[in-house]
């Protein structure tokens, strides 16, 4: 039996649902709000339940629209790389600082993107980081958080 | 009044003010096409610049701010499906379709117009009805509250599901679940977080925003991008920056102006309900008044669609001003944050403001408008360069979205932990999106949930547990019955496709 696409994800949102709604049942509320009309996990009981309910149904009743998606159309690869690359720059934003690591993820971005023009890819990273932070930091006195900058007295 | 009216005017036209109303219009649409600084982060940052000034002149400038983030916040939703705050999420329905169609310009231009009108009608009736209709603000209780949420999300779902109800309210329970996410408002229990402390103080909303438009935007941009049908068209630069609106969309926004800033002034009067609400439902109210050649436009780049959230989100925003001058309740975030200001000045609003200090009262409403006025004459030949973002070649403007996400987020935070989080979230939804499973029921859902808990926490602690407090009150009982005629109506036209 082939399942559809829409169906195996109301399938995987009918677990999340009783998950979600074991988890609330199991939200530790204080004793004297156990048997109150309202408390911290009466809201979370009635979304489990619905999540329940109308998963179920979008499971059970025939599906009147089918939506048809050309997997040989998709560009998993690029795909792939950018995300990798959003999670390396996640993961050294603060060790790094948000000056480098963010004109390192727009250079390594535009490179996997296809583009090869090395002297635009180089401005529209490392000035162009350099022009948005003062834009923030200096003009508009937002606070930007750089130690590396801070460290190298750069940023006050 | 027209004394009133003429104290209001002769202090806000000084060359001083004038000055001061470009700065903040300037500063404000850049700081409000950042996701994450909307118009309530951009009044605050202004407040101790203010404090140097009188206050007339202080209003003034922040006046200028709060419309230039308004409309900075509506530019990021139309170029880059990036809407900074709830208030611009119904803009980008429309907005973004028309602009990726090469129309940016006249997106643009089609906002601003409506916003401005949207603006006006709403200073109308600001000073002609304020007083009175700070009753109707007062009128609204928690069980009335609940019911117009219930509507709101039960309106976004069927007017944005393209036929598929049953997702659109998945959507809706997604968003709800995502909204409990943290620590409960009343007992400070923690739900949800499986003891991670970067959790406890729940999702942002400008990560979920990013994570399901922007970002998963950008990505399902590579991803179809070998798609033949669906991959980014190159446009022309001059249909791109054109603001020209011809005769038929002038009509078409004609139409619409009026019937959604009366509804986004009622909705901003009541505290609490905001621009948020007011720009979805007129949203979906204008999707029920058209024909049936215009609804199909929905969702693709509609004139009607565009012009309702945002003339909607406009009036709402001058209807927000009626709880907090005349009753000193401050019914959302942005004017929580005016209140601040104007006790700083030694302003306190309240009833007696209109009786003892008109002149103030007066000087505060003309600001503003001026503020708008202001920031259509200044925007509107900006324009045709800003919708050039969009002629950015495919390989810069995907990870200069990317960038604008991900700053948003890190400015709010300064943790990786969100960036992970908003990653996570984006695949997720990009791959909803790729099935038609509607974003927009989910954002509303998440912006709505805490206050839906809380109005639903106070009405059934109200009536002792009991569920009759759906229909003991005339106005919640009308909003449910709207409310399941539009699920009935659903429900029907179904069954009726069927046969």
């Amino acid at each position: 039996m082939r399942i559809s696409p829409t169906k195996f994800i109301s399938l995987l949102f009918l677990v999340l649902s009783v998950f979600y709604l074991y988890t609330a049942y199991n939200i530790q509320v204080f004793a004297f709000d156990e048997n109150a009309p309202f408390n911290a996990r009466t809201f979370p009981i009635y979304l489990g339940w619905a999540g329940i309910i109308l998963s179920s149904l979008k499971i059970i009743l025939p599906e009147k629209i089918t939506t048809e998606v050309n997997h040989k159309h998709l560009d998993y690869k690029s795909i792939i790389y950018l995300i990798i690359i959003s999670l390396i720059y996640a993961a050294v934003i603060l060790k790094i600082g948000y000056f480098i690591s963010t004109s390192l993820f727009l250079f390594a971005s535009y490179y996997f993107l296809g583009e090869r023009r090395w002297g635009l890819m180089f401005i529209l990273s490392f000035p162009f980081v350099a022009a948005f932070m003062y834009l923030l930091h200096g003009l508009l006195n937002i606070y930007l958080r750089d130690p590396f900058l801070k460290y190298i007295g750069v940023m006050g | 009044m027209i004394e009133g009216i003429l104290i209001g005017l002769s202090t806000a036209l000084s060359l001083t003010n004038i000055l001061m109303v470009m700065v903040g219009c300037f500063a404000g649409t850049i700081i409000g096409m950042l996701p994450g600084l909307g118009p309530m982060t951009a009044i605050a940052l202004m407040i101790p610049i203010t404090y140097g000034f009188d206050p007339s002149t202080g209003l003034i400038l922040m006046a200028g701010v709060y419309y230039g983030a308004v409309f900075g916040g509506s530019t990021s939703s139309i170029l880059l499906n990036a809407p900074g705050i709830p208030g611009t999420v119904a803009t980008a329905f429309d907005g973004y379709p028309m602009a990726q169609q090469g129309k940016a310009g006249k997106a643009l231009a089609i906002a601003a117009y409506s916003s401005f009108a949207g603006g006006t009608i709403s200073a109308i009736f600001l000073l002609v009805a304020a007083p009175s209709l700070s009753k109707v603000s007062l009128a609204f209780r928690s069980p009335d509250y609940f019911a117009l949420m219930i509507l709101g999300l039960t309106a976004i779902s069927a007017f944005s599901s393209k036929g598929q109800f049953l997702k659109a309210m998945m959507m809706v329970v997604l968003g709800l679940m995502l909204a409990t996410v943290g620590q409960d408002s009343l007992s400070d229990i923690t739900r949800f977080t499986f003891n991670n402390m970067n959790l406890t103080d729940g999702i942002s909303f400008v990560l979920i925003v990013m994570a399901t438009f922007a970002m998963s935007e950008a990505l399902t941009i590579i991803f179809r991008g070998k798609d033949p049908n669906r991959a980014a068209k190159q446009i022309s630069l001059t249909e791109l920056g054109s603001i020209k609106v011809n005769k038929e969309e002038t009509i078409k926004m004609a139409k619409t102006i009026p019937r959604s800033s009366i509804l986004g002034f009622l909705i901003g009067v009541l505290p609490g309900a905001g621009a948020t609400i007011a720009s979805f439902l007129a949203y979906g109210m204008e999707r029920n008044y058209v024909n049936e050649e215009e609804k199909q436009k929905f969702g693709k780049g509609s004139v009607h669609g565009l012009s309702a959230p945002e003339t909607a989100n406009n009036a709402a925003c001058s209807g927000s001003f009626v709880p907090l001058l005349t009753l000193g309740i401050p019914g959302s975030g942005t004017t929580a944050v005016m209140l601040g200001a104007l006790l700083g000045f030694g302003i306190q609003p309240g009833p007696r403001l209109y009786q003892t200090n008109p002149e103030i009262f007066w000087s505060v409403i003309m600001s503003m408008y001026i503020g708008m006025v202001v920031l259509l004459i200044l925007n509107l030949p900006l324009i045709p360069y800003i919708a050039r973002i969009l002629a950015v070649p495919r390989n810069y403007l995907i990870p200069l979205i990317l960038f604008f996400s991900v700053t948003g987020i890190y400015l709010m935070s300064f943790n990786n932990f969100d960036i992970f989080l908003m990653i996570g979230i984006a695949v997720v939804a990009t791959f909803l999106r790729l099935y038609d499973f509607p974003m927009p029921p989910l954002i509303l859902a998440f912006v709505l949930g805490g206050l839906m808990e809380e109005t639903l926490r106070r009405s059934l602690l109200i009536s002792d547990g009991s569920p009759n407090f759906l229909w003991d009150r005339p106005i919640t009982l009308i909003i449910l019955l709207i409310t399941v005629t539009i699920v009935g109506w659903q429900i029907f036209s179904t069954f009726r496709k069927k046969s």
